[in-house]
């Protein structure tokens, strides 16, 4: 058994025309936290969906336990995701269903387990995020932070082999966000999951990611650990990690002279 | 020269991007087709459907029915009246109600209440990545979410029409009847006389199914298309119901010709 659980090669993907990646490698290792970092529209979500076969690639490929993913017909797409939990940025959670019910939700479309089953299960997921005692509530009573660790219970709701986090920490205050972060290294140590998790916080990634991807124009600019990577003297690296606010991604998007524009 | 290229361009797009939009949502229909074993197999996840898009348009068409039926009775009356053949307000009411008004009115009415809750709700769901999460969950959206409204829409759509007609000829009676004082006897047994049940009770049946078919399958089709916005939502909500009333009241000329003509 190879010690990579997803492998990207020489992935190129675009709309239109214009390509978004130019050839991406990337490599995740079973039972690891990796993180996809990089500035916004730069494509991070994008490799989410090209792994959980939302999307097909134009070039290269997506390789899940040696199984190519955009070579699968429908079927077979559904059954690698029926190994995949996603965690979506705002959670996704269906409204019109309790926090009960979400959690439930896959447990019930996959399996034919009893109720009594079913609960004890639901209540485990909700207990591990937290939110055991939230569970009659509806979605809309629930802050963002809440909203993420109940879809975060149901991303784990079948121990998935593979989690995906898009954003997880988006629009959430400080407590929250160290309570997200704990609970995705602890989640993937207790299942022995593999975890990818698209992001551009850099303090709260840097503190649990075993790995990092940077992605900027398409490519995989930098790689490393986040000890390699703090020590990195690559510019666009040191900008990220900075908060620079110039730099390799210049802070005025390209324009034609100002001079011209103000008619001077 | 250019502007008259412009103009046919123009022309060009508006008229293949029509095209496209068909074609997808008869790629929809057929897929909804395929994938609706779910929504018989879990029958009720078609019910608690059944129960939004039906039961809670009771009272709508309910009192629209008995206020149509009353006018119905009020200017019937004063027609027939002219005639010296008030008697026959009963068919009229029931005839008007049951061929027409029962099927074309609940329809418009369908898809302003319900088809746009439908719509509303299911390009909310693709704006909030409800959708998306549903396929990553390795559950097909349109057998688990689609499909159910879709049958809910096609059963509800009939019994609604029926129940219009129903109250539409008590709102008829109680103008007629009970308000200027025409013949009870007379109301009744004119209507059982000439109100037949294939030509016209069946006739009005079938188009009801047909416009529940139009109405579901048009707003499911601009919430599933709609682009994942605010405004984007607004619009496919407006267009459910533009789309919805010009295709019955199309539909409905069409289904009478070949009824009247069978």
């Amino acid at each position: 058994m190879s010690d990579n659980l997803i492998n990207i090669k020489n992935l190129t993907f675009g709309y239109g025309k214009e390509l978004l990646h130019k050839g991406i490698n990337m490599e995740f290792q079973r039972g690891k936290v990796s993180a996809i970092m990089g500035g916004s529209g730069s494509g991070k979500t994008t490799i989410l969906k090209l792994i959980g076969g939302q999307i097909k690639p134009k070039s290269g490929s997506v390789v899940i336990d040696d199984q190519v993913v955009h070579d699968q017909n429908l079927s077979g797409i559904y059954k690698l995701r029926r190994k995949m939990g996603m965690l979506f940025q705002h959670g996704a959670l269906f409204t019109d269903l309790s926090v009960y019910e979400n959690v439930a939700f896959p447990m019930r479309e996959h399996t034919d387990l009893p109720e009594n089953i079913i609960k004890d299960l639901v209540l485990m997921k909700l207990n591990a995020v937290g939110l055991r005692g939230a569970y009659k509530l509806m979605p809309t009573e629930l802050s963002g932070g809440m909203a993420r660790r109940v879809a975060l219970a149901r991303a784990i709701a079948l121990d998935p082999d593979i989690i995906m986090y898009d954003e997880p920490f988006a629009g959430l205050d400080p407590i929250s966000m160290a309570v997200i972060c704990d609970l995705i290294r602890t989640l993937n140590d207790a299942l022995g999951a593999t975890s990818i998790i698209v992001t551009h916080d850099v303090a709260e990634t840097f503190s649990f990611a075993d790995y990092i991807y940077f992605v900027a124009d398409g490519v995989v600019a930098a790689e490393g650990s986040p000890k390699q990577l703090m020590a990195s003297k690559l510019p666009f690296v040191k900008q990220f990690i900075h908060s620079e606010k110039d730099g390799p991604v210049p802070f005025h998007v390209a324009a034609p002279s100002y001079n011209l524009d103000l008619a001077l | 020269m250019k502007s008259l290229i412009n103009f046919f361009e123009k022309i060009g797009y508006s008229v293949t991007s029509r095209i496209k939009r068909l074609g997808t949502a008869t790629r929809l229909f057929f897929l909804i087709l395929i994938s609706s074993g779910e929504s018989f197999k879990r029958f009720h996840l078609t019910m608690k459907e059944i129960y939004f898009t039906g039961v809670m348009s009771l009272v709508i068409i309910i009192v629209s029915a008995f206020f149509v039926g009353m006018v119905l009775g009020l200017q019937g009356y004063y027609t027939l009246e002219k005639y010296g053949s008030s008697e026959a307000i009963g068919v009229l009411v029931a005839l008007a109600l049951v061929r027409e008004l029962g099927p074309v009115v609940t329809a418009l009415l369908f898809a302003g209440r319900a088809g746009t809750a439908i719509t509303a709700e299911i390009g909310l769901m693709k704006a909030t990545e409800q959708l998306s999460a549903m396929e990553m969950m390795a559950v097909n959206p349109v057998g688990r979410i689609i499909a159910p409204r879709f049958w809910a829409g096609v059963i509800a759509m009939p019994i609604l029409a029926s129940i219009f007609s129903m109250v539409g000829i008590l709102g008829g009676y109680v103008v007629a009847v009970i308000v200027i004082g025409v013949d009870e006897g007379a109301f009744w047994s004119q209507m059982q006389a000439n109100v037949d049940f294939r030509y016209d009770i069946v006739n009005g049946v079938i188009k009801s199914l047909v416009f529940g078919v139009a109405c579901t399958i048009i707003a499911l089709f601009e919430g599933f298309d709609a682009p994942p916005t605010a405004e984007g939502v607004s619009r496919a909500t407006t267009r459910t119901v533009v789309t919805s009333s010009l295709v019955v009241l199309g539909l409905d000329f069409i289904l009478t010709s070949f009824m009247l003509g069978g």
